[in-house]
């Protein structure tokens, strides 16, 4: 089976062309500044979020890099939500449009469904049902993925997601926006016991609930109070910030994991490639017998082979979205109950 | 006009929002500034907790997702926040000024960076004055925005002028 995936909830316009759910033959996102040289320059330069100018050229692009045409596509995949109902409408109306022209089923993805189906597009993915740890910029929760379209979020963020506090703290330090990349990066070479800092959400009581937002102005205290840091101490409060977000995520990991009593968990999001993440997972699964998935980092950022993969499964199942799909800002997550 | 009004902890800057929604109809928009930590996603937490949203809806920080929205309260609200958006184009793309014009309650973060907010607006400005210290102020800009300043004032029991 091969469909055709489409992507526009928030910054990303993307198109992919994925087999049997699992082979990508193409995957065009429109803001990739490397898309020239990626794909042999034939999409030209694109504005960012301008979902409408963006659509056909990544579709058109998809489907060149592939080999393939819309004759050969037997569904198309969309996502339908959660996100800017503006932006939704721009992919959703062009599968729509696509799908009746060329009499080929259509159907909705709900966002986070494609990010948990990333995984599915690589060679060792997770048994069902597997723990999830979503962290990008802008999401932090932890589900428990029974199978495709059977979501359960067991805990989220409650104010920001954990890629935000990683930006927004690079900022506070002078080191631009967004910066979480370069916190890593100085975090190799700091101390990440140099300074004490919350570890938020971490009594009993707050359960698999997050919050980074008090971590984020624990940092701007300290800015406040002692300057700047540079040299050493920055490497310093990079490396201590970094620690402690991380001791938090792996910490309601492995709660999450020995509650639901599960022994694969993936991880995904554009933060899944942050280093003391990765590493912090791997070292708490070797202790308590869990075994780590984390998708490439392309496919950790939003992009429209996940979204197909995701799809694909829907088509399956017979799944077929009429004339009347719409995009919803707002879509619940899809739970078996639903499904 | 509110001017310097002190809140002394998070949670009396999530009062103050919470105050501010008991005054709230449909059409308010809410211009907010605030350097990052201020309290601007907290104030607006406060916001939808007057308004009724549900316990269980999280409200968290648009920074990423650029607009949430939250229905279940006494009026629909929409959440926006202005800081990843480097052009005046994209407001466009995103569709703000529909999303402004439909909403119930609106409240806008990083509001100075475009001029997106419609004639009659209030802004808050929120300034860290310490560790967990923060002033609030309001200033109305035009007749709906200055009624809700002063209505908040008196809630709040701050200064009018």
């Amino acid at each position: 089976m091969l469909v055709l995936g489409l992507e526009s909830s928030c910054d990303e316009t993307a198109a992919a062309i994925v087999e049997d759910g699992h082979r990508v033959l193409s995957d065009i996102i429109a803001s990739q500044v490397d898309v020239h040289a990626r794909y042999g320059g034939v999409v030209p330069e694109l504005a960012s979020r301008a979902h409408v100018a963006n659509v056909v050229p990544v579709i058109e692009q998809a489907l060149n890099d592939a080999g393939v045409t819309l004759d050969d596509i037997d569904g198309i995949a969309v996502t339908q939500g959660p996100g800017l109902i503006g932006a939704l409408l721009v992919a959703l109306q062009t599968a729509k449009a696509i799908g009746y022209a060329r009499n080929i089923p259509v159907v909705g993805v709900h966002h986070l469904e494609g990010h948990l189906s990333a995984i599915r597009l690589e060679d060792d993915y997770p048994p069902y049902p597997h723990i999830a740890l979503v962290v990008s910029g802008g999401h932090t929760s932890l589900m428990r993925v029974d199978g495709p379209g059977a979501l359960v979020e067991l805990g989220a963020t409650r104010d920001d997601a954990a890629g935000e506090a990683f930006d927004k703290v690079a900022k506070l330090l002078g080191l631009g926006y967004p910066g979480g990349a370069v916190v890593d990066k100085l975090a190799q070479t700091g101390d990440p016991t140099a300074y004490s800092l919350p570890r938020p959400m971490t009594k009993p009581e707050t359960k698999l609930e997050f919050s980074f937002s008090g971590l984020k102005t624990a940092v701007l205290n300290l800015v406040r109070q002692q300057g700047l840091p540079e040299g050493q101490a920055l490497a310093d409060l990079c490396a201590s910030f970094q620690a402690t977000v991380v001791e938090v995520l792996v910490r309601k990991t492995r709660k999450a994991a020995k509650q639901e009593g599960l022994k694969h968990v993936q991880v995904c999001g554009g933060v899944a490639a942050n280093s003391g993440i990765r590493a912090g997972l791997r070292e708490a699964g070797e202790k308590d017998g869990f075994r780590v998935y984390v998708p490439p980092p392309i496919r950790c950022t939003d992009n429209a082979a996940m979204i197909a993969a995701a799809g694909t499964y829907q088509l399956e199942r017979g799944e077929r979205a009429g004339m009347d799909l719409n995009a919803n800002s707002g879509l619940p997550l899809p739970s078996e109950t639903s499904a | 006009m509110i001017e310097q009004h002190p809140c002394n902890g998070p949670e009396a800057t999530f009062e103050a929002g919470r105050m501010l929604a008991e005054i709230l109809r449909a059409g308010d928009v809410i211009g907010l500034m605030g350097d990052l930590g201020a309290g601007k996603t907290l104030l607006t937490q406060g916001i939808a907790a007057g308004l009724g949203v549900p316990e269980s809806v999280r409200v968290t920080s648009p920074t990423f997702s650029l607009i949430n929205e939250y229905a279940g309260g006494r009026l629909p609200m929409v959440h926006v926040d202005l800081y990843r958006i480097e052009a005046e184009a994209e407001l466009e793309h995103i569709g703000l000024e529909e999303m402004l014009d439909n909403a119930g309650v609106s409240s806008v973060e990083w509001c100075e960076r475009f001029p997106v907010l419609p004639d009659d607006h209030l802004i808050v400005r929120i300034e860290i004055a310490g560790e967990t210290q923060r002033t609030l102020s309001a200033t109305g800009n035009g007749p709906r925005s200055t009624e809700v300043a002063a209505k908040w004032a008196a809630l709040l029991g701050a200064t009018l002028r």
